[in-house]
């Protein structure tokens, strides 16, 4: 069990179903290999020695995220790995958007939740294409997941690839998925100084929505004051003020899209 | 954060050395752990216990050598020290700054049978 965020050991089930090998990250059961038992030591001197390693541990996600980097290169998919807390509106703003484009681009949804395909089937509602992770109990996609499901989504060329990852702003920040640009989703509901407590998802992120703003007249949350504390952890994150239920700010949101699809 | 991935892959670098490498059982493990990485020491080590248990590096010593945090203006290239990920250059206040140390993890080195 993960003593910062409560992750632990679970089956990772893609599309309802255990994939066929795992890596990474992915939870794995080692084999009890014999040992010596005492007795044998008392009788062999056994030899020691020192090997040096030198293997970064965040060096095979990085590898396999630049895999998928480069299949999303080679068929001009822009994927976006969608990160927040549990309920900014991550998914309602998600439907939202793919209503909104769905006649103007091939869409596609990779959902990551450690339960439930509810997020899954809230999308596929929509007539967009949905492949959802359970990640049993762990806390966030790796690159491996990302890997092992894009050939069940059969994505063609041009498709705008939304990665909704896992309800956790602090694992994800730190596994690549191979997507063009991580998007916070920070609502109007959360602490304004959201910024400021995970930094690190924060300084991963290239733009910010800040979601549920329709909300702001019954609230006491500083916008400049969110905004100022975004821009110290990350001096160059955009960020776009928007509400998936009222549709403010949403064709900003959709320009940045066109935008990020045509300079990816 | 996510403490038990990194356990994981730590005991995965463990048995492709032990096949590479020849031995049959590890009895220290060093590791590098950038102060920016957003590591745990005290999570990790109780992660490594329970994902090792049973395998050859069952009972090791993990030791952790904690490695600081290192930052590079973008705007007036001085280096610097960091605490955390982000702050103003000491020497010229810019926000602009690049992490060149500290936000690593890797396994250093082994001792093994």
């Amino acid at each position: 069990m993960c003593g910062t965020c409560g992750c632990g050991k679970g089956e990772v089930l893609i599309a309802g179903k255990r994939p066929q090998r795992f890596a990474s990250s992915a939870p794995t059961r080692f084999r009890a290999v014999a040992k010596p038992s005492p007795a044998s030591f008392k009788v062999e001197q056994v030899e020691q020695r020192l090997i040096h390693i030198e293997r970064d541990l965040f060096a095979k996600n990085d590898a396999l995220a630049a895999e998928n980097r480069r299949l999303f290169a080679t068929r001009d998919i822009l994927a976006l790995n969608l990160v927040s807390s549990p309920g900014s509106g991550k998914t309602t703003l998600l439907v939202r958007t793919l209503q909104l484009l769905k006649d103007k681009f091939p869409l596609a949804v990779i959902e990551g939740d450690q339960q439930t395909e509810n997020d899954a089937e809230r999308i596929r509602a929509t007539g967009v294409r949905a492949l959802q992770i359970n990640t049993g109990k762990g806390c966030h996609l790796d690159a491996s997941m990302i890997a092992r499901a894009l050939p069940q989504l059969e994505l063609e060329t041009g498709t705008l690839l939304f990665i909704e990852n896992v309800g956790n702003l602090v694992c994800p920040a730190g596994f690549d998925l191979g997507e063009a640009a991580k998007v916070v989703v920070l609502s109007v509901t959360e602490g304004e100084d959201k910024p400021l407590k995970y930094p690190d998802m924060f300084r991963a992120a290239r733009l910010m929505l800040l979601n549920k703003c329709d909300l702001l007249p019954y609230l006491n949350f500083e916008v400049e004051l969110a905004i100022s504390n975004a821009r110290r952890v990350n001096p160059d994150i955009e960020i776009i003020q928007l509400s998936a239920t009222s549709g403010a700010g949403m064709d900003e949101w959709l320009g940045w899209l066109h935008h990020a699809s045509t300079h990816n | 954060m996510h403490e038990l991935s990194l356990a994981e892959s730590v005991m995965q670098i463990i048995q492709e050395s032990a096949t590479t490498q020849h031995f049959r059982r590890v009895t220290r493990i060093t590791l590098e752990v950038g102060e920016l990485a957003a590591v745990e020491a005290d999570a990790l080590r109780f992660c490594f216990d329970a994902v090792s248990n049973g395998t050859i590096a069952e009972g090791a010593a993990l030791h952790i050598t904690p490695i600081s945090g290192l930052g590079r203006c973008n705007a007036c290239g001085a280096t610097m020290s960091m605490r955390e990920r982000y702050g103003l250059c000491e020497q010229c206040g810019d926000p602009h700054l690049e992490i060149i140390a500290g936000d690593r993890m890797q396994v250093k080195e082994l001792t093994v049978e």
